[in-house]
């Protein structure tokens, strides 16, 4: 059985303007400690996709068809239970570090309280021990200094570092999937290639599902396993990123590998997107 | 299929070539978003009820606002309740003057302190506001320094020392709410220019060497108006009340003038007497008004910034 | 290196910024900020340099720096042997006709109570405002054109645009004073990769036809290796390296030139995972 198991899911929001689907007909499986990569442009439907799996999305979307969590139905769970499943099973990080954590709140605080509201085991961890995993994890996703710096504020780190920190709130809960949503994209290229070696270095470690969503088509190539390519809400084609980078084979996977120019190589001119293959109706 | 595309494409450019699309503004945008809020249209219709009752009001009267009914003088409470027959349609005030025609004078007055109040904030405070922001530096200290000094002043004490050193008159009233009504508007408008200067379509107009006067008219305050107008709503009926207050206390608007600070004042005074209309009415206008104005208010700032919701 | 007579010569460029320390009383001395430390380079006529570094090296500054939009603490820039620096307001205004720049965000560059028609009109009409409202639209409408725009769009606002478009045009505006040289800031770098390959390939194009000199800033080393004759690694607002595009890019010679091409991603995978392992295993070693 897959971990993740989704089906003819189907994202609309009711809006002043009509009803807009952002997301239709997407089926993907994802199993234990595999990793994923969807790849798209804005708008493309790669990040609804996820927020649908956490139930993350606001309150006007309304979602069909069908998300698997180990076999549970996600779709329509309460409140309660949404939260349960986020707090042990699936953690996110997210583009921007910095939104995601308060800026008024120690580090050791805000890590601190996932594990002693939501521990694994029910039981209410006590600050003391809860501080000292804490520091565990940030050591796990390489912060030097850990033990002194748990208690700084959140603007005192870089904005590389910031990332590891959310990195290692999300697996303070030991999450069997990690959805990591454009995680370097705010991130300088030296930084990006360092904590792209961290996940998959975690991967191995924690025995993690990761499911990377980005538009930068270097960073899947260089760790992901699968790859599924989303245009405007659909998923234009998916298989083992070798293959798909290898020998795309539908035109938008085509024209989006030979847009992007490459350090190893030289080219006259770029190629620019045929969106021929778009039907008509489509292009509104 | 690509080829036909781009024929298609040229053909129908072609047709089209001399016609210009029309853009829809934000300001467009923004009227149709608040043409769907509900309560704020009601109190858009309201208002503008309110404000043909000022304009044409006394057409319809049967009494002018200074005579006198000698036949019910001194019999207010048993005579003077509204009524068709008499002409009193709002009833007769404890002097015996029409009700009706009073309210009308008193609507237009509040409501002209309430507009031009609010007008004196929008302009100066706006402008004050935008230069001190784009400026930067020392003008910008030295200018907002100035605006915390008028603050601290308390100003119903220097409002209602001006009024009696030089004399009750509307146009005094003016002075004194004028003084101060900007002060809040200039504060909003620094601080709004403050992020509007770093945004990079104003970094565009510096590099290509626009004049800072005209990048302050052109790019900057039109960016404003959006806060600038949902504020200007909240302070009309800021400034009316601040009228009715000074009016209430019998410092503002003389006799034989009048605002619904006045007749609400008037009105309170005799209301033992069992004359409750000549409270109700100028009331009635007055909650009337000033709820529209805070609904409008609120409308345009839901329209405005459909993203804050 | 071609052997024309630069268009634009930067000497020993430095820009400081004062950063007041949290509570500080107002006579505390503030702590300055060393932003950009004598950058000096060449730029020739019809060429394009391509500006590397990361976040925080001093790439946008130190362009905002040449063309006195911030104040430099020192250097000399040479604009066809005049020193701006030097200059007062009223000439540099002739100046400013003459270089004009493209900014990051497509749709925060452009104001959005302005149609596109205005906004692309905005210089020409700072810079000549006796032109005749016919011309002026004329213009507009043939720029438009230019750069890939229906000029049916002339009366849209920003928000109607898409951002490629939207980028299209700041670069409308940008050349409706014929400039010699435009500064990109980071023109590409907000947009998705379809669109980015257009919008480069309408600026190599333009640059061909018009003979324009180009600054182009950017972190994203593909992207500038394609656009640039020749390349400046920035790296904490020295230059580290500065040659041939090629030469920067396959021969590096500074370390952190290095660190950073061996930190771009590569678009495949068996080449990318070739690369990575590679990395992996200097470092083990170090």
């Amino acid at each position: 059985m897959a971990l993740l198991d989704i089906q003819n899911l189907r994202i609309t929001y009711d809006t002043p303007d009509g009803v807009v689907e952002a997301v239709r007909n997407v089926n993907l499986q994802i199993d234990k400690g595999e990793t994923l990569a969807i790849v798209g442009e804005s708008g493309s439907g790669k990040s609804q996709t996820a927020f649908a799996t956490m139930g993350l999305l606001p309150h006007n979307a309304q979602v069909s068809g069908s998300i698997k969590y180990q076999g549970q139905e996600i779709i329509g769970l309460s409140h309660e239970e949404m939260n349960k499943l986020r707090s042990n099973e699936i953690a996110m990080i997210f583009q921007d570090p910095m939104t995601s954590l308060n800026p008024y709140l120690r580090i050791s605080d805000q890590m601190a309280e996932t594990l002693i509201y939501n521990s694994p085991d029910g039981k209410r961890m006590k600050k003391k021990d809860a501080i000292a995993e804490c520091v565990r994890m940030l050591e796990a996703v390489k912060i030097p200094n850990a033990k002194n710096r748990i208690h700084l504020y959140p603007h005192e780190f870089s904005g590389g570092m910031r990332q590891r920190v959310m990195i290692a709130m999300s697996l303070l809960c030991r999450p069997k999937l990690l959805i990591a949503d454009e995680p370097t994209t705010a991130l300088d290229v030296t930084v990006q290639a360092r904590i792209m070696d961290l996940l998959v270095e975690l991967q191995e470690e924690f025995h993690m599902a990761i499911v990377l969503i980005t538009h930068n088509l270097g960073i899947v190539a260089g760790s992901c396993e699968r790859t599924m390519v989303m245009y405007k809400g659909e998923v234009m084609e998916q298989g083992s990123t070798v293959d798909i980078f290898g020998k795309p084979s539908h035109p938008y996977t085509q024209g989006l590998l030979s847009a992007v120019p490459r350090l190893d190589q030289d080219e006259e001119r770029l190629v620019t997107l045929d969106r021929s293959f778009e039907t008509p109706m489509a292009e509104g | 299929m690509m080829v036909d595309v781009q024929k298609m494409e040229q053909l129908a450019d072609n047709l089209a070539a001399q016609e210009e699309v029309v853009g829809r503004s934000l300001f467009a945008d923004a009227r149709r978003r608040f043409f769907k809020n509900k309560a704020a249209v009601v109190s858009l219709i309201l208002l503008c009820g309110v404000f043909l009752f000022s304009t044409f009001g006394h057409m319809i009267a049967v009494w002018s606002n200074e005579e006198i009914d000698w036949g019910i003088l001194g019999q207010i409470a048993e005579l003077g309740a509204p009524s068709i027959e008499n002409g009193h349609y709002f009833g007769a005030d404890e002097l015996g003057r029409d009700l009706f025609a009073r309210v009308v004078q008193g609507t237009q007055i509040s409501l002209m302190v309430g507009i031009i109040g609010a007008l004196i904030a929008v302009v100066v405070g706006t402008l004050y506001g935008a230069i001190a922001g784009y400026s930067g530096g020392k003008v910008d200290n030295v200018m907002m320094r100035i605006v915390d000094i008028l603050q601290s002043i308390p100003y119903m004490f220097v409002l209602i020392l001006l009024l009696v050193v030089f004399g009750r008159s509307i146009f005094m009233l003016f002075v004194g709410i004028g003084l101060i009504s900007w002060l809040d508007m200039s504060r909003i408008a620094r601080g709004q220019t403050l992020t509007l200067k770093n945004k990079e379509f104003v970094e565009a107009a510096i590099a290509t060497g626009v004049k800072p006067i005209t990048i302050i008219l052109r790019h900057i305050v039109p960016n404003l108006l959006g806060v600038v107008v949902v504020y200007s709503t909240l302070l009309v009926p800021q400034m009316i009340l601040t009228e009715s207050f000074i009016s209430f206390l019998g410092l503002g608007v003389q006799e034989p003038n009048t605002s619904w600070g006045a007749m609400i004042a008037e009105g309170a005074g005799t209301m033992q007497y069992g004359t409750l209309w000549q409270l109700a009415f100028p009331m009635f206008f007055f909650i009337i008004t000033l709820f529209s104005f805070f609904f409008i208010g609120d409308g345009l700032r839901d329209a405005l910034d459909p993203k804050d919701r | 290196m071609s052997t024309k007579e630069p268009i634009l010569s930067v000497r020993d460029m430095r820009v400081e910024f004062k950063i007041k320390k949290q509570n500080a009383l107002p006579w505390h001395q503030p702590d300055i900020l060393r932003a950009v430390k004598g950058v000096s380079f060449d730029l020739a006529e019809g060429e394009t340099l391509g500006i590397v570094g990361e976040s925080g090296c001093g790439k946008s500054t130190l362009a905002r720096a040449i063309i006195r939009m911030i104040p430099s603490q020192g250097g000399e820039v040479f604009w066809q042997g005049r020193d701006l620096m030097k200059m007062n307001e009223k000439d540099l205004l002739g100046i400013r006709k003459e270089i004009q720049m493209i900014f990051q965000d497509p749709l925060a560059s452009l104001n959005p109570r302005l149609t596109a028609g205005q906004i692309i009109a905005e210089p020409l009409k700072t810079h000549h405002p006796n032109t005749s409202k016919d011309e002026v639209k004329k213009q507009v409408r043939e720029l438009m054109e230019k750069v890939g725009l229906s000029a049916r769009m002339i009366n849209r606002y920003p928000h109607e645009f898409s951002g490629g478009q939207c980028q299209r045009i700041g670069i409308a505006r940008a050349l409706i004073t014929n400039p010699k040289l435009i500064i990109c800031d980071e023109p590409v770098s907000a947009l998705d990769v379809s669109v980015q390959a257009q919008v480069v390939n309408l600026l190599m194009d333009l640059q061909k036809e018009l003979g324009l000199s180009l600054l182009f800033i950017a972190h994203d080393l593909s992207v500038v290796k394609h656009i640039s004759n020749r390349i400046m690694v920035l790296e904490f607002g020295d230059i580290a390296e500065i040659g041939e595009a090629h030469d920067v890019i396959h021969n590096p010679q500074s370390p952190y030139t290095k660190e950073l091409i061996n930190a771009v991603p590569i678009p495949d995978p068996i080449a990318e995972r070739k690369r990575i392992a590679e990395r992996r295993a200097l470092e083990a070693k170090a």
